[in-house]
């Protein structure tokens, strides 16, 4: 982490300006995303999925920012979490200046045959911190993380919607360091879409992969139960944004203040995740 | 007015470096040291056949009092010499080229090396573009790249040492270029291009003449510290082979890839150990430190690619066209020292009477 640290440049105007041009005759970006695969997966699985079989209700998109680099944090839930991917498509279809959204991954997606070459083309990129530095402050865009990482997803059916600790408050330091608002979101429905009854560690061991969970359709159905969700009613909240450029000159210094941060933002997606609960009459309908 | 010396002026880049200097009128003198002969036909450049002794190196920078020394013989890629030589390349000569240049007494003024973006290495977990603060998150994986960061290291201990030099250490991005012969060129001229099942790696090249246009803005400006010498943007393979027509050929598995490398080496596609790494994982640089000191560089990733491309359409109607150079001791001599030799500083006026 130390390295890490040093190694992030110091914010610049002046080196914003020597971004490369974009070259309009391609649609892969410099980050490897791909227009015409993110397009062909968003035609045949994201849409449908979107307003169909999880019929996705959206309040607040009101407060991601049209302009600017910010960055967005979402609890996260389900063996192959559908959350980022439909609220990708939140900004997408709700938003008055839609915007291209990236997601932090782990780094184990970038090692991963497969999971390297479809991961990076539908917009997610390593959860380096001077990827997010970049993304955020340099090319002014959108990130979306997930500060409960695996430890979210990989939670039982029996824990849903308890959150997970929010790692260290790196996400925090990050939006402070490119002085990026924080806009929490809240998403219900993700739990129930792919819950995880059980987990298994030998198959885990086996192919390397980052969990090995028993869910509805997965494994019994094979590799096409892994994209079986259950349509489980969709409810994505973005909550109002947490400036963080007011604080002084160097705030990531004070670890207590980051930690303080991450710990309200963590306690505002949990209120907001039980009152979307308690308001819900159906897992199905909502 | 400068007087330059050039080390491993038989190397490619040397060859180009010094053709380019000698364009410079402000280039006073041109000293090019190998230990082999040039393989690009030099003008007024001096060749000395001399390795990278230090103490013949240092004669020969006291006697022609070098300003600006050079350095462009690094082994960047494992395709030409054995380990063993490119650590005696890599770490040995880079000390004792720089043991040549130090002390008090010493003329040089400015040192400039050429060094490799292999120096961040090529893993899972780095970030997506390099800056040139960055460490590598690792220690170094092949002996290249172990080699490649100690020559970096002697290089930064001259830096602090020798405060009245400036030291300038330039790290290239994989060059590409019809001229240029790479691990990487020799692959991408395949007619598929071999992948690992499941990957499609980020990369960046630097075209060939903006090695050079860097290593001779270097030269003529003020730039101390490293700076990373890439292309604008990253291309992800399948790009890449689309660009040049070539279908990808995943025929390397995503385990195992070490043997099947060896495999491949034995029908005589040679995937050295760093460039398998970037197969898998890629690699691209933040070249905006550059940008800012003001050098420009010519084409992007993309335009490298393509350049190379029509080169590779033509290829065969080119091959046997014109007889490569070779150097010859003695004409070389009779061209620069002979009376009878008219300079052309002296022929041009009376072409222009005539």
């Amino acid at each position: 982490m130390s390295t890490e640290r040093r190694a992030l440049p110091a914010p610049s105007d002046e080196l914003r300006a020597h971004l490369p041009a974009i070259e309009p005759d391609r649609q892969v970006t410099d980050w490897g995303r791909s227009e015409r695969v993110e397009g062909l997966m968003d035609r045949t699985l994201y849409d449908w999925l979107y307003h169909y079989w999880f019929r996705c209700e959206v309040e607040g998109i009101e407060h991601v920012p049209s302009t600017g680099g910010a960055l967005l944090v979402s609890n996260h839930s389900g063996a192959l979490p559908p959350d980022a991917a439909m609220i990708t498509k939140a900004i997408k279809e709700e938003h008055a200046r839609p915007r291209p959204l990236h997601l932090t991954v782990e780094h184990f997606f970038k090692g991963y045959p497969g999971f390297s070459m479809l991961v990076a083309k539908v917009g997610g990129v390593p959860a380096h911190p001077a990827n997010v530095h970049r993304l955020l402050a340099d090319e002014e865009q959108l990130v979306l993380v997930f500060p409960e990482g695996r430890k979210g997803t990989e939670k039982l059916y029996k824990d849903r919607y308890k959150l997970r600790r929010f790692g260290r408050g790196g996400f925090v330091e990050a939006a402070m360091r490119a002085r990026a608002p924080i806009v929490p979101i809240a998403v219900v429905g993700a739990e129930e879409a792919m819950p995880i009854f059980a987990h298994m560690s030998l198959l885990q061991r086996m192919t390397g992969l980052l969990y090995f969970p028993l869910t509805p359709t997965f494994p019994h159905f094979g590799l096409a139960g892994f994209a079986g969700y259950l349509p489980a009613k969709f409810r994505i909240r973005f909550l109002e944004p947490v400036a963080t450029d007011g604080w002084g000159e160097e705030p990531w210094q004070d670890r207590g203040l980051v930690q303080t941060v991450a710990d309200d933002i963590r306690s505002r997606v949990q209120e907001e995740l039980i009152d979307m609960v308690a308001h819900r009459r159906s897992v199905w309908f909502g | 007015m400068s007087r330059i010396l050039v080390t491993g002026v038989s190397s490619y880049w040397g060859g180009r470096l010094a053709q380019a200097l000698e364009r410079d009128p402000d280039v006073e003198t041109i000293v090019g040291v190998s230990p082999r002969d040039p393989t690009l036909e030099l003008e007024r450049t001096e060749f000395v056949r001399v390795g990278t002794q230090h103490a013949l190196l240092r004669r020969i920078v006291q006697a022609a009092e070098i300003d600006t020394v050079i350095d462009s013989r690094l082994v960047v890629d494992s395709l030409g010499a054995s380990p063993r030589e490119a650590h005696e390349t890599n770490v040995i000569g880079t000390m004792n080229i720089l043991a040549a240049c130090g002390g008090p007494d010493s003329p040089v003024r400015k040192v400039v090396f050429k060094s490799s973006a292999h120096y961040y290495g090529c893993e899972r977990d780095d970030p997506a573009f390099f800056t040139e603060a960055m460490q590598r998150p690792h220690p170094p994986r092949t002996r290249l790249e172990s080699d490649i960061v100690e020559a970096e290291s002697a290089v930064r201990g001259f830096a602090e040492r020798n405060p009245q030099v400036t030291v300038t250490v330039l790290r290239f991005a994989n060059g590409l270029g019809p001229d240029l012969d790479t691990s990487h060129g020799r692959v991408l001229r395949l007619p598929a291009i071999p992948c690992i099942l499941g990957f499609d790696p980020r990369y960046q090249f630097v075209h060939e003449d903006d090695i050079v246009g860097a290593l001779e803005y270097a030269v003529a400006h003020d730039l101390p510290g490293v700076y990373n010498v890439a292309g604008d943007g990253v291309l992800v393979l399948s790009e890449i082979a689309s660009l040049l027509g070539r279908p990808l050929a995943p025929i390397l598995p995503p385990w195992g890839t070490g043997l099947a490398a060896a495999g491949l080496r034995l029908a005589g596609v040679r995937i050295p150990e760093e460039m398998s790494q970037q197969l898998r994982y890629g690699r691209a640089l933040d070249n905006r430190r550059l940008k800012a000191a003001g050098c420009t560089l010519r084409y992007t990733t993309r335009e490298a690619v393509q350049r190379f491309a029509e080169d590779l359409r033509v290829r065969e109607l080119r091959r046997g066209e014109g007889a490569p150079y070779r150097y010859e001791h003695e004409v070389e001599e009779f061209l620069r020292y002979s009376p009878s030799v008219r300079r052309r500083a002296e022929r041009d006026p009376d072409r222009s009477a005539s």
